[in-house]
């Protein structure tokens, strides 16, 4: 997209057109560039939240439309809320979360902390790193599945190759203890990248005047890096990590392709069940609440995670 | 630059940073170098053990991703001689080529629904953020709060009720459909980014357009159009990127005629078991303009993750 295309298009439109949008006031404008927008939101996304609202308090079933629908309370948020299966999810998702989150916070700082020596051809090497965030989790998921294989695998073979373990002995998506560390693997190695671009953003916001008068005072550079580096990176890892966070609650299409939830349900994240509660098992009124909660839940620690976030800012 | 600096790291320094970070990337490459290598090999060859590095390179994954199969006699193979290239391929195996795949269709499902979504978040998410931008909006802050809060749902949750909505609309399995619903979901990231870009275009440009007689539509077109170009481009490939890999929505919405290439590649089996060397072919195929892409265009994209990112 070049100016010149722009400026010809303008050139192009008709006076008559132009002169009929004159006639417009700043307010009318600021409306019509503005309600599209708006509409489409509201009925994409808001409409469709409220209308999840009224089928949690149901017991609408999406596979039967014709059936009576009735008003059950809040029966469905009981169920879930006492269910312990839900719980597991839970904490499937905890251990994921926690993990990811993490490793990427470690290797993505240091890469970024690296790449901020400012070695020769560093660009090109960290747009190379950047590579997997770019690609199609579920498309990259699945041709994982083929490197995790036992015996036939890349991964197996070279960690066998490292640690002269029997490539056949382990397989990482069929072995229950193995397995969420399978999905912990394929999302650090995916996303890693995210948390250093964030991180790199902070270093490179520092101005080098800090560290000449830190250099003045004779501050020694282990110093530096926890007087000044670290704290002014803070507040970027911690938006790197809310990020992270957030897209790694809603996790579904890299370890739906991966290990599909299983083995048993030790990979089970909340996505992948409530997934199977309204396209499986088609119980709409109950998933709806399902929903309805992990939204309540993100927002929330957001919410609470973003105050704090401003309170670093503000030191 | 010149000149003796305390902030300059050590020559010695670099070169360490510089061999940690390039190993690390080349660690990181090797799942897609894989990816690629695979789609060369022969269904022999992509499950050996060891896994072979080196091999007789072949388009037979690629011939069976566009292609359907079927098993022939003997006799009627030899009544049948192969006419192309790609045919002597499928007949080394046994079998004839019975038609195309829905490889193709798939492929040319996801350009449609990327490039169609991505032209409508990119035109409304300029509309909106130049507004936001430049004019006083009731309530400006809460709308945009609102605006990116729409990315916190689960997109499962997200597509219980839209699958209920499509499916009174008509709109289920519909480029329509998607082509609406991915603009959606990418208008929240379009406005932000787009309303950074021109909040960085000094408001005196117009003025100064508006003074010499030009409407305040056309002081958007002449002006600040032009000016916020690279960024209308940088949030174009986000969303682009986005719905090219789009997975969640496009497993549960569509089945047939507006399936995007994301659920089917995954979905690619061959005579017992999956076809590896295919599953590859299609993935490679997928994933390579992606790639090319932010090779090429490093300098933007990189600053576009983090500059909307930072924003926020």
């Amino acid at each position: 997209m070049s100016g010149t295309t722009i400026d010809h298009v303008a050139r192009a439109t008709p006076p008559k057109v132009a002169r009929r949008i004159k006639g417009l006031s700043d307010r009318a404008i600021a409306w019509i560039f503005v309600a599209p927008t708006i509409f489409l939101l509201l009925a994409i996304n808001i409409f469709p939240l409220l209308w999840t609202i009224y089928l949690s308090f149901t017991n609408y079933r999406a596979n039967r439309p014709n059936a009576e629908v009735s008003w059950i309370g809040t029966r469905n948020y009981e169920r879930i809320l006492g269910d312990a299966d839900i719980w597991l999810t839970m904490q499937a998702t905890a251990h994921f979360l926690f993990w990811t989150l993490v490793l990427q916070v470690l290797i993505g700082f240091t890469l970024a902390w690296l790449i901020n020596q400012k070695f020769k051809g560093n660009d090109l090497w960290t747009t190379i790193i950047v590579l997997p965030m770019m690609l199609s989790p579920a498309v990259v998921g699945n041709f994982w599945t083929f490197l995790y294989q036992p015996q036939i695998g890349l991964f197996n073979y070279v960690v066998a190759f490292l640690t002269g373990a029997d490539p056949t002995s382990f397989s990482m998506i069929g072995d229950v203890s193995l397995a969420p560390w399978a999905i912990v693997i394929v999302d650090t190695w995916m996303w890693t990248p995210f948390v250093m671009l964030i991180c790199l953003a902070g270093l490179r916001s520092i101005p080098d005047s800090i560290y000449e008068a830190a250099e003045c005072d004779r501050a020694s550079k282990w110093r530096q890096f926890w007087t000044i580096t670290v704290p002014m990176v803070l507040p970027f890892l911690m938006l790197a990590v809310l990020f992270r966070g957030i897209e790694n609650f809603k996790m579904f299409d890299l370890v739906v392709q991966l290990t599909g939830g299983g083995p048993g349900n030790t990979t089970t994240l909340t996505s992948i069940d409530l997934k199977r509660e309204a396209f499986e098992k088609w119980r709409t009124g109950y998933s709806s609440a399902y929903a309805i909660i992990l939204f309540v839940t993100v927002f929330g620690l957001a919410s609470i995670y973003v105050k704090a976030l401003n309170k670093v800012k503000e030191r | 630059m010149s000149g003796y600096s305390v902030t300059e790291p050590s020559s010695t320094q670099k070169w360490v940073a510089g061999v940690l970070v390039i190993g690390y990337a080349l660690v990181t490459l090797l799942p897609l170098m894989w990816i690629l290598a695979t789609g060369f090999k022969s269904s022999a060859d992509s499950i050996a053990y060891p896994p072979k590095v080196t091999f007789q390179p072949t388009l037979e994954g690629y011939v069976n991703l566009f292609t359907t199969q079927t098993r022939q006699t003997p006799e009627y193979l030899e009544a049948h001689p192969p006419q192309t290239w790609y045919e002597e391929i499928v007949h080394g195996k046994g079998m004839v080529i019975a038609g195309p795949s829905r490889f193709g269709e798939r492929f040319m499902n996801s350009v449609i629904i990327g490039f169609g979504s991505t032209f409508l978040s990119v035109f409304l998410g300029t509309l909106a953020a130049y507004a936001f931008s430049r004019y006083r909006i009731p309530l400006k802050d809460d709308l945009l709060f609102f605006i990116l809060s729409t990315r916190m749902m689960p997109p499962i949750a997200v597509a219980i009720p839209i699958f209920l909505m499509f499916r009174n609309l008509g709109l289920s399995d519909t480029h329509t459909g998607m082509i609406l619903l991915y603009t959606a979901v990418n208008l929240s990231l379009s406005v932000w980014l787009l309303k950074g870009f021109i909040d960085e275009i000094p408001r005196e440009y117009e003025e100064a357009a508006l003074i010499d007689g030009y409407t305040r539509f056309q002081a958007f077109i002449k002006v600040v159009l032009p000016q916020a170009a690279t960024g209308i481009a940088a949030t174009a490939i986000f969303c682009l990127i986005f719905a090219w890999n789009e997975y969640a929505f496009a497993v549960l919405l569509t089945s047939g005629t507006a399936q995007t290439a994301p659920p089917f590649i995954p979905t690619i089996i061959g005579n017992g078991g999956q076809d590896w060397p295919a599953v590859a072919a299609g993935a490679t195929l997928f994933l390579l303009p992606v790639m090319v892409f932010t090779i090429l265009l490093r300098k933007h994209l990189l600053r576009g993750i983090t500059f909307g990112a930072v924003r926020k």
